[in-house]
């Protein structure tokens, strides 16, 4: 039987592979993932019915079961009912729950080898465990419950429940905080039997703290970052417990997503423009507020009208519309797709202009359009729109901030330079709908709003593209 | 360094393919598109949930006595669980929305 269950894991694993690069290629990602779920199912099934542990067959069918049926229920239905604008946080959110899993298996397993030998004489940890087993205990413990502590909060930061919080000094004791849990890790595999459950303990509370203050004071504009980054933790924390059980599945599917989440987080940062260092360290604050404070006193910025905005678009030959995290709030992606259809139809060439890591997510504004049937061919990523501002009349800002900030280009102040921008000062005419004036994300201002090309078109971007909608109609 | 040594050679397979997969998991997703840089994202975070594997073992193992172990246990699957099916239900509503365009 064990030969049957042997040959299930070989299916996973290869699924597990073939899904991960069915899903970096566009056409075929759907299937990709479709694919990975079913070697998933095939791992899973095979491991119920048929997994031996020490010739003996697994038991506590019901409570498998029921514990299966629950969390697919609330699986099932966090993921259909979740917003599209709340996609970032539920990953967030699933991935510390596997984070969190990965850490209570090997606490399970801690607790097995500290029962079955606390009965014994006074020895050393170290004498009755060998240390591949404990490595691979220990490392699930930790990587897990960073990865479900830091998921945790990254996924409470990014509904907004919890606030950037930094202090000084924070980044001493992290550290400090790091080398305890690395010495309580330790401490426990050199300690007696009969109390070792305490350090480690200690480990896993500290682990925990770890996981907290590494995701607090990084800005939620880097959160997707920290997200993929997590990921990758969990990919690892999954992979002990594939050592732990000598199980190839495990092992293949957690390195895998272990090494492709690393390099998906290296990518996200090249996308912005930014080290991993320098997101992991350099959180967005004091700098910001130099720079605030310096570009202070720029002069006013100018409204525009909502029959104006629709009259110059109107009669513009090409609008290029620049989607952030504002659209995707007011659920505007419909309503933006419909101001497309209108525009088309009197002549005008509408096309969209996609910053890498426009939103909270990169491709998140690519899902969102996608949602509201906007052509995919429409979308222009950021070095093909920067080309095209040139010859564009009207440039729609709606809800992006950051993403257009020249300050990214000319000031080596700003917390965001050298990240790419998209240029749509190079437009003729820039309307910018923002709710606002505050800040974006990066909690800087925006020199954009006060150029003399710019006009400001107040309100909640769903309301003000439908109050447009109607007036372009009548142009 | 004995120790080390002893542990690479005890689980040499395993050190093999953790080093293969490594490189294997950089080469597939090297020329990702940005704009799948979330929905592939997603999908790597369901696929990590095959720690659930680990969950199902720790739970059916559990003696009917060992109450954390089945109690801890019970809660770990769920928690698997929700990674497994969330992760690819919610990665599978975001791709629906790719394939929609003609």
């Amino acid at each position: 039987m064990s030969g049957i269950l042997s040959i299930c894991y070989l299916v996973a694993s290869v699924t597990f592979i073939l899904g991960l690069k069915m899903l970096s290629n566009p056409a075929t990602a759907r299937k990709g993932n479709l694919i990975a779920a079913g070697g998933m199912i095939i791992a899973i099934l095979g491991t119920i019915f048929l997994y031996e542990n020490d010739g003996k067959k697994l038991g506590n069918y019901p409570w498998i079961f029921s514990a299966i049926i629950i969390g697919t229920i609330i699986g099932t239905l966090a993921a259909k009912k979740v917003k599209m604008t709340a996609m970032p946080e539920l990953v967030s959110f699933f991935n510390g729950m596997g984070g969190a899993c990965a850490a209570l298996i090997s606490i399970i397993e801690f607790d097995y080898l500290f029962r079955e030998n606390k009965m014994f004489d006074s020895t050393f940890f170290s004498h009755v465990v060998p240390v591949g087993h404990y490595l691979a205990i220990i490392a699930g413990t930790i990587i897990g419950s960073i990865s479900f502590a830091g998921s945790v909060i990254a996924w409470g930061k990014l509904n907004g429940k919890i606030k950037d919080f930094t202090f000084k000094g924070q980044h001493l004791f992290n550290l400090v905080v790091f080398a305890l849990v690395i010495f309580f890790a330790i401490y426990t595999y050199q300690s007696d039997v009969k109390v070792a459950n305490i350090p480690f303990f200690i480990t896993v509370a500290l682990a925990l703290l770890y996981g907290v203050f590494f995701v607090l004071p990084i800005g939620g504009a880097d959160m997707p970052v920290v997200i993929s980054l997590l990921n990758s933790f969990t990919g690892v924390a999954a992979a002990c417990g594939g050592f732990l059980y000598n199980n190839k599945a495990m092992l293949t599917g957690g390195i895998l997503v272990g090494a492709a989440g690393t390099l998906l987080t290296i990518l996200m940062c090249r996308a912005m423009n930014r080290s991993l260092k320098n997101v992991l360290i350099g959180s967005f604050g004091g700098t910001a507020k130099s720079a605030v404070g310096a570009k202070g006193a720029q002069g006013g910025y100018k409204e525009i009208s909502l029959s104006d905005a629709a009259m110059v678009m109107a009669y513009s030959k090409k609008v290029m519309i620049v989607p952030g995290y504002g659209l995707a709030v007011a659920q505007a992606q419909h309503a933006c797709h419909e101001l497309e259809k209108v525009l088309e139809e009197k002549g005008v060439e509408v096309k969209y202009a996609i910053h890498p890591v426009a939103g909270r997510m990169p491709g998140h504004m690519n899902v969102l359009l996608a949602e509201a049937d906007v052509s995919y061919d429409k979308l222009l990523e950021m070095e093909d729109a920067n080309e095209e501002f040139k010859t564009t009349d009207v440039v729609l800002i709606l809800g992006a901030n950051d993403v257009v900030n020249p300050a990214a280009k000319n000031d080596p102040s700003s917390p965001i330079y050298g990240m790419p921008i998209l240029e749509v000062e190079l437009a003729k005419t820039v309307i910018v709908n923002k709710r606002s004036m505050k800040p974006g994300y990066a909690g800087i201002e925006n020199e954009l709003f006060f150029q003399p090309k710019t006009s400001m078109l107040f309100g909640d971007a769903k309301k003000v593209l439908q109050d447009l909608l109607a007036e372009i109609k009548n142009v | 360094m004995q120790a080390v040594i002893n542990f690479l050679h005890e689980n040499i397979e395993a050190v093999y393919i953790v080093i293969l997969m490594i490189f294997l998991g950089i080469e597939i997703i090297g020329r990702v598109p940005s704009v799948l840089h979330t929905p592939l994202m997603s999908g790597a975070n369901a696929i990590h949930g095959v720690v659930i594997i680990g969950a199902i073992i720790v739970m059916g193992k559990a003696e009917s006595g060992n109450y954390i172990a089945l109690i801890l246990g019970f809660l770990a699957v769920v928690l698997g669980t929700l990674n497994v099916v969330g992760g690819f239900v919610v990665t599978d509503r975001m791709l629906e929305m790719f394939k929609k365009k003609k």
